[in-house]
């Protein structure tokens, strides 16, 4: 057994579980913009709990995308070509979702507001849903062939391990979020987000840990289990937390039911990074599927330097951004009209540059 | 039974190599924009710090709302082009990851946190960071933007210059990270792709401007004295226009037509040492930019005849520069440069005249390799490459000789044009790459000549694309991909223009006289809103 592939896998489930920490909980607020939140004002308040940090977070999924081809090219090409449908979608629903988390106060409009809390929310967890049906696939296993090509159709990945992966990032997105705004606001929010938490958790983790179990039956070291057993204590504690009303605790809780889940999963799947299903000597591992350890060692000492310094600045930035919202706090939306003189704006002649303008000031006192 | 397979391939082959053209060029609409605009943004903040003076503020808070409005685009079209190696491309990840991986999870680790974390401080920051770390931000931001493309060129220099590596079971491994991420490609690809940044930027800068200088004499605020002068006025009714106003597009168009003079002056350089090593390292792509037939010394300015014909034979030059290519690629005039039909026999000798019969080949697989890249495209891309961008600068430099009393002619057609402008740098950047990945064509990896036998890396386009994707994937994605970037750069067009159009004000609430507000501009809450929010989504 190699040294250096093996941390290789620890880092880069490192950095998913760094992504699902991270993005899980603006993934879940985003799909609780259309759920969960009444009215504008509460809709902004949710979105700017998440508003300086989300793009940070997403590039997390970046980080893992690119350190799978640079440590591991053969899992990395195996699996997004086998789900490359799949993938698309994730794509499309995070390209509308980041547009629209810049663009929706950008023009002040219901119409236009609407469109992209719609954008946000499906966007949230449709890329939810396919991140955790990609993970779940990787551990679980694709149709490959002795190259590491998927056989069959575009939907041969299809199994019920693709939904169960599914529902459980969005279901802890879900409820990780309602953590989160717990935490990060305040009023009326606060206390219904608290409420949802502590009616919904049990359902809302559920599916990652049937999903640990099932990865662990399979091929689970004794750790797998005990790293199990730690996930469903920090739940309970979360819970607990969260009903004596100790959001921090509840949250952090929750962050470690993650952490020991996630590792579970990757520790029971180890050394294989990607089963096939068709014969188990095609199976991609840590040993078949992974970079020269020249690019390795090249890769570890970079990650030595960058991972610390990126924990660290996003720490910072958290700390910065550390203060309570509430509905209170937002500004007003701020629109204003073309500057235009008055006849110019009239008589203007070519249609292109006055019409730009009109639509989107109607209602602007309002 | 392998004909179907074998044709299906083929086909998907064809789709994925226009989706990657598609999105990446797309991509690359906003990513100069974004490393441009940054940098000039964090020149205007420091220039306040240091200055005091509100113009820099308030070009600050302008030009960083539309810098924004575009960088969110090319975050969410970048994402696309992580994934697409491995979704479309997976035989080309399997064969270039121990080497191409690394720079891209570097740019992540490295550049990319950076940019995407200090720029949400940078845009939630404004008071509530001390001023000088709120400054320092952005120039961190700016500072990720820029070497995350340094990683990125690293990646594709590779594949047009493989270096550091050595071949092992058939796949080229990383043996030298130095070579790597010191490919004398890759360092001159950087110096030219951020002068082509800069000089996006600078266009950007002078279009707009020109607009809200002539916007301003057009509504009558801006009046000039017999000399040609300008005496700034200023409205009481129009949003924003006061006579600091004036002092803003004045600046911005100046600045704007400065840097896209320098920058352009920095990619002929940078452009000219990339082709020295393009004559060197990839021949072929050089003579199919000139479509250069026969070997000779001379520059084309205009060849006629059918430049898709594969023996080049009809292919006249009419207008030719004597001794200008020869000084293109090698500083004298006289040295003789291979023209195609010299340099097809040598590549044939090297790498083959046929495609290995292998079913990775799909139906392409044992038929003759057609080593001229499609010459229409790689001749104007070079033309308009270069054409697009001094015309820019040339631009440029009118710009500010008219300028220089102050303000804009009144001429709607000059306004026009200065906006219609902006579109050339972006027209040469775009031109760039396609010439460039074309140019490169057939190979996705082409070989480095100074390599020899078993030493030598290539591969085939042919060989690169995800041999389990079929065409019907591809032509899903493609169709999808298209058609919501298509919706979305008419969004952010729309955007962009509003927020130009409302000039000033549209960044800084606070200075639209024409609405009286008690609070002066802020919204209920008074201090306890610049405590928690200075800025909302």
């Amino acid at each position: 057994m190699d040294f250096l592939p093996t941390l290789w896998f620890i880092l880069i489930a490192v950095l998913w579980i760094g992504y699902l920490f991270l993005e899980g909980f603006d993934l879940g607020v985003g799909i609780l913009m259309k759920t969960f939140a009444r009215g504008e004002k509460e809709r902004r308040v949710l979105l700017n709990t998440v508003g300086p940090v989300w793009d940070g977070n997403e590039v997390w999924l970046l980080t893992a995308g690119g350190a799978t081809f640079a440590a591991f090219p053969f899992w990395y090409a195996s699996l997004f070509s086998a789900l490359y449908i799949p993938l698309v979608f994730v794509l499309l629903a995070l390209i509308f979702r980041a547009v629209a988390f810049e663009y929706r106060g950008k023009i002040h409009s219901d119409t236009w507001r609407t469109t992209w809390d719609w954008a946000i929310a499906v966007g949230s967890f449709i890329a939810a849903f396919g991140i955790g049906a990609m993970l779940a696939l990787t551990t679980t296993g694709l149709p490959l062939n002795a190259n590491g090509d998927r056989v069959g159709g575009p939907f041969a990945w299809f199994s019920w391990f693709a939904i169960l992966g599914g529902l459980a990032v969005v279901g802890f997105a879900l409820i990780h979020a309602a953590a989160f705004v717990a935490l990060k606001t305040d009023g009326d929010i606060r206390h219904r987000a608290r409420r949802l938490v502590g009616r919904w958790m049990p359902v809302g983790l559920a599916p990652m840990a049937v999903w640990a179990i099932a990865v662990a039956l399979q091929n689970g070291k004794w750790f797998s289990w005990l790293l199990i057993a730690l996930a469903v204590v920090a739940a309970c504690v979360s819970w607990a937390a969260n009903r004596a009303g100790r959001e921090g605790f509840s949250f952090l809780s929750m962050g470690v039911f993650l952490v020991a889940g996630a590792a579970a999963i990757f520790s029971a799947a180890y050394p294989v990074v990607l089963p096939s299903t068709l014969n188990p000597l095609w199976n991609l591992t840590v040993e078949n599927a992974s970079s020269s350890s020249y690019t390795l060692r090249l890769m570890s000492i970079v990650a030595a330097v960058g991972v610390p310094l990126v924990l660290a600045y996003q720490a910072w930035t958290y700390w910065i951004f550390r203060k309570r919202i509430s509905v209170a706090h937002l500004p007003e939306p701020h629109d204003f009209a073309a500057a235009v003189g008055h006849d110019g704006a009239k008589k203007a002649p070519e249609p292109a540059t006055a019409g730009a303008a009109g639509p989107a000031t109607p209602g602007g006192d309002s | 039974m392998y004909f179907v397979d074998e044709g299906k391939i083929v086909e998907a082959l064809d789709i994925a190599r226009w989706q990657f053209g598609i999105v990446t060029v797309y991509h690359f609409l906003m990513v100069p924009l974004t490393i441009g605009l940054g940098t000039l943004v964090a020149i205007l903040q420091t220039r306040w710090h240091r200055t005091g003076n509100e113009a820099y503020l308030r070009m600050t808070k302008f030009w960083g709302k539309l810098f924004l409005i575009n960088f969110i685009m090319g975050v969410a079209t970048g994402i696309v082009q992580e994934f697409q190696f491995g979704m479309a491309w997976s035989e080309y990840s399997r064969f270039v990851g121990d080497v191409f991986g690394a720079p891209l999870a570097m740019e992540a680790l490295l550049a990319f946190f950076v940019e995407s974390t200090f720029l949400g401080l940078w845009i939630f920051g404004w008071k509530k960071l001390p001023a000088k770390v709120h400054l320092a931000c952005l120039w961190i931001a700016v500072a990720g933007s820029i070497v995350s493309a340094y990683f990125i060129l690293v990646a594709n220099s590779w594949m047009q210059h493989p270096v550091g590596v050595e071949m092992l079971d058939g796949r080229p491994v990383m043996v030298d990270a130095w070579a790597v991420f010191t490919n004398n490609t890759a360092l001159v690809a950087f110096f030219h792709t951020i002068t082509g940044a800069l000089a996006v930027a600078g266009g950007f800068l002078l279009g707009i401007s020109w607009y809200h200088l002539w916007r301003r004499r057009k509504d009558g605020i801006d009046t000039v004295d017999a000399t040609g002068r300008v005496i700034v006025g200023e409205s009481a009714t129009i949003p924003g226009r006061d006579k600091k106003d004036h002092s803003v597009w004045i600046k911005s168009l100046r600045f704007g037509a400065v840097v896209a003079m320098i920058a352009f002056a920095g990619s002929a350089i940078s452009g000219d040492l990339s082709g020295k090593l393009m004559f060197e390292q990839q021949p072929m792509k050089m003579a199919a930019a000139e479509a250069a037939c026969h070997d000779g010394t001379g520059f084309s300015i205009l060849s006629v005849g059918d430049l898709g014909a594969k023996d080049c034979s009809d292919v006249v030059a009419v207008m030719e520069v004597p001794g200008l290519l020869s000084f293109l690629a090698h500083n004298d005039f006289t040295t003789e440069i291979k023209g195609v039909n010299t340099l097809v026999p040598e590549y044939q000798a090297k790498y083959g005249k046929y495609l290995p019969n292998d079913p990775m080949y799909g139906s392409m697989a044992g038929t003759e390799i057609n080593y001229v890249p499609i010459m229409p495209v790689t001749y104007w891309g070079f033309r308009m490459m270069i054409g697009f961008g001094g015309v820019a600068a040339a631009a440029a430099a009118v710009a500010l000789w008219a300028t220089r009393k102050g303000t804009v002619p009144r001429s709607k057609g000059l306004m026009r044009l200065a906006l219609v402008g902006i579109l050339a740098p972006f027209g040469a950047n775009a031109a760039g790459w396609i010439f460039t990945e074309m140019g490169r064509q057939p190979f996705v990896v082409a070989p480095n000549p100074s390599m020899t036998g078993i030493d030598q890396v290539f591969m085939f386009t042919a060989s690169a694309v995800s041999p389990g994707v079929s065409a019907g994937e591809v032509i899903f994605s493609l169709v999808a991909l298209t058609s919501v970037y298509a919706v979305l750069l008419v969004v952010e067009v729309i955007l962009l223009t509003k927020y130009i159009r409302g000039g000033v004000v549209s960044a800084m609430p606070e200075l639209d006289q024409t609405k009286k507000t008690d609070d002066g501009g802020r919204g209920p809450g008074g201090e306890a809103d610049d405590d928690v929010l200075a800025f909302a989504y």
